[in-house]
């Protein structure tokens, strides 16, 4: 890599930072869950490398192993990730909101 | 950088910024997180046309194994298992971080100063990152005790492999070599399992958010391997809401990070001024005559609540209140729990509306004028000795103020001490009560007292 590329990267790093801070710090408490869960699912986003990883066809077998495992561990974290908080954040509902769902059958 | 997938990737970490923006209300979080989720796959299906990529079959084997394995998690796991499964997922991108950063330092014959800067960030981030959450998976479990576990000369022994592991990075750096890559997995993965090691149960919201913001860290340094900008992107907005509710759940404990990280609460200074007086217990009968003329109730659970799997009870006792004209709130503490909003989750399967949730803050000053204040599977939360006695290991801690309530009823199993092994004064308090058994068969009899 570049040092042209390192600083434009190192650029991004720090309004990424900086716009996280803004964009999470307005999570009201109550979505704290969820949003680990989904920041977590975006945090897989090292699938990318993870294909890049597999996909290249010369590889030896100890990088077969690496890419194979990574991709593994990245689409479980991905998958699995927004599943789950979409699960959860379907559950969140207002008053007198009674969709049925698996969890409103239930009441007196 | 001015190929067609570019611009594509930036649209994709335009979709994550995005998603996160709707996050910030519970009506439009779901929508966020599916165009979150678009972006996602967007990003994947661009990659796999990228010119590198040769062989698609072990690609299909990944992505298939990863996809079945993850959906099955997602869609079984209890809601009250939710920090354990958020800890194996932060576990998991930690280690495909550190694998595809140690495929790197295979695939490139000369890294250049910054991309093996980025391999070693990787490694050692990524490393503790998985060891760590895989040790947090086992207190949250309580396949290993959550009691800190000390022993002497850990401080030095951590202390030691930190400069050792960041001698193998620097020497990485300068001369990289696969025996480099081998010893920084090798001490991350050691140090990730002895950092997490002395820090009680109680304190485990903050290592989650710790290793969440980790396990974004050490994405946005496989960015800088790969010089891959989207990366980067996401990574850092991983690791800055990861560092935010470390900063929040530290607060709400009045502690500094250090001190969480370090001091194996609980296990040294436990229990020191001692509570005197009997409490008084309370029957079922007794309870429901107190809660049938309340007008105004506060539940405050705890993580008792989710032991006892209670949540389920609890909203059909708060509906019946309601239905007998009280004012039914729930007080959540952004420590109650092992995770960050961990309750609020517990209380929405459970079908109460988030309106009826509220925070610490708003709830104190209320707490005169509370009839009856039910304290379900909660402890330290509510313990007034944070704010009166100096010699508490929790002094200091911002607390419910349940004792200020008319009438405190606790529900409980036993006299035994919370997980930080802290007396609480507030058991036998004038106006405290406590309802004695399993906080669900509790609930229960209550609720079928209301109906009778």
């Amino acid at each position: 890599m570049s040092a042209d590329m390192a600083y434009f990267l190192l650029f991004v790093l720090l309004l990424s930072v900086a716009l996280g801070f803004e964009l999470i710090s307005k999570v009201p408490s109550t979505l704290h869950t969820p949003l680990m869960s989904g920041s977590n699912a975006i945090s897989g986003i090292t699938i990318i490398g993870a294909l890049l990883a597999a996909g290249a066809a010369d590889s030896d077998r100890l990088r077969l192993v690496l890419g194979l495992g990574a991709l593994i561990l990245a689409t479980l974290n991905v998958v699995g990730g927004y599943l789950v908080t979409d699960r959860m954040l379907r559950m969140f509902r207002k008053r007198g909101d009674d969709r049925k769902d698996a969890s409103g059958k239930e009441g007196p | 950088m001015s190929r067609p997938a570019d611009f594509i990737y930036i649209l994709c970490a335009l979709c994550f910024i995005l998603g996160l923006k709707l996050l910030s209300s519970p009506v439009t979080a779901r929508r966020g997180n599916l165009l979150s989720a678009l972006g996602m796959l967007v990003a994947v299906v661009v990659t796999l046309f990228d010119r590198s990529i040769l062989d698609l079959r072990w690609i299909a084997v990944g992505l298939g194994v990863g996809a079945v394995a993850g959906a099955v998690l997602a869609r079984w796991v209890a809601m009250t298992s939710m920090p354990q499964m958020v800890a194996v997922l932060n576990g998991f991108g930690g280690l495909a971080s550190v694998l595809v950063a140690w495929d790197s330092s295979l695939r490139f014959e000369s890294l250049g100063g910054w991309s093996a800067g980025g391999v070693v960030v990787s490694i050692l981030v990524g490393g503790i990152t998985f060891t760590g959450s895989m040790v947090a998976w086992a207190k949250l479990n309580e396949t290993l005790s959550g009691r800190p576990l000390l022993f002497p000369g850990q401080t030095v022994l951590n202390a030691i492999l930190l400069v050792a592991a960041l001698g193998a990075g620097v020497w990485f750096v300068l001369e990289p070599g696969q025996a480099r890559v081998v010893s920084m997995v090798a001490l991350a993965s050691v140090l990730g399992i002895l950092a997490v090691i002395p820090i009680g149960g109680a304190d485990m919201p903050v290592v989650i958010s710790l290793l969440n913001s980790y396990s974004g860290l050490a994405a946005c340094a496989t960015g800088f391997v790969l010089g891959h900008p989207v990366l980067v992107v996401t990574g850092s907005l991983v690791g800055a809401s990861g560092l935010i509710l470390t900063r929040l759940m530290c607060k709400a404990m009045n502690r500094s990070l250090g001190n969480v990280l370090f001091s194996g609460f609980g296990a040294v200074s436990g229990r020191s001024a001692g509570v005197e007086g009997s409490p008084h217990p309370i029957s079922i009968d007794d309870t429901y005559v107190l809660l049938e003329a309340a007008r105004s109730v506060v539940v405050v659970p705890g993580y008792g609540l989710a032991v006892a799997q209670a949540q389920h009870a609890l909203h059909e006792l708060g509906q019946l209140l309601e239905a007998n004209g009280a004012d039914v709130r729930f007080a959540i503490h952004p420590v109650a729990g092992r995770m960050p909003g961990h309750m609020n989750v517990l209380l929405a399967e459970a079908s109460v509306p988030y309106e009826s949730l509220i925070e610490m803050d708003a709830v104190n000053p209320t707490m005169p004028m509370v009839d009856v204040c039910l304290v379900i599977g909660a402890n330290d939360v509510v313990n007034p000795a944070a704010g009166e006695d100096r010699s508490s290991p929790i002094y200091g801690m911002p607390i419910i103020h349940a004792e200020a309530a008319r009438t405190v009823v606790i529900l409980k199993r036993s006299m035994g001490t919370g997980f930080a092994g802290v007396a609480n004064p507030l058991f036998v308090r004038d106006n405290a009560r406590m309802l004695f058994g399993d906080a669900r068969a509790s609930i229960q009899a209550l609720v079928a007292a209301f109906k009778k």
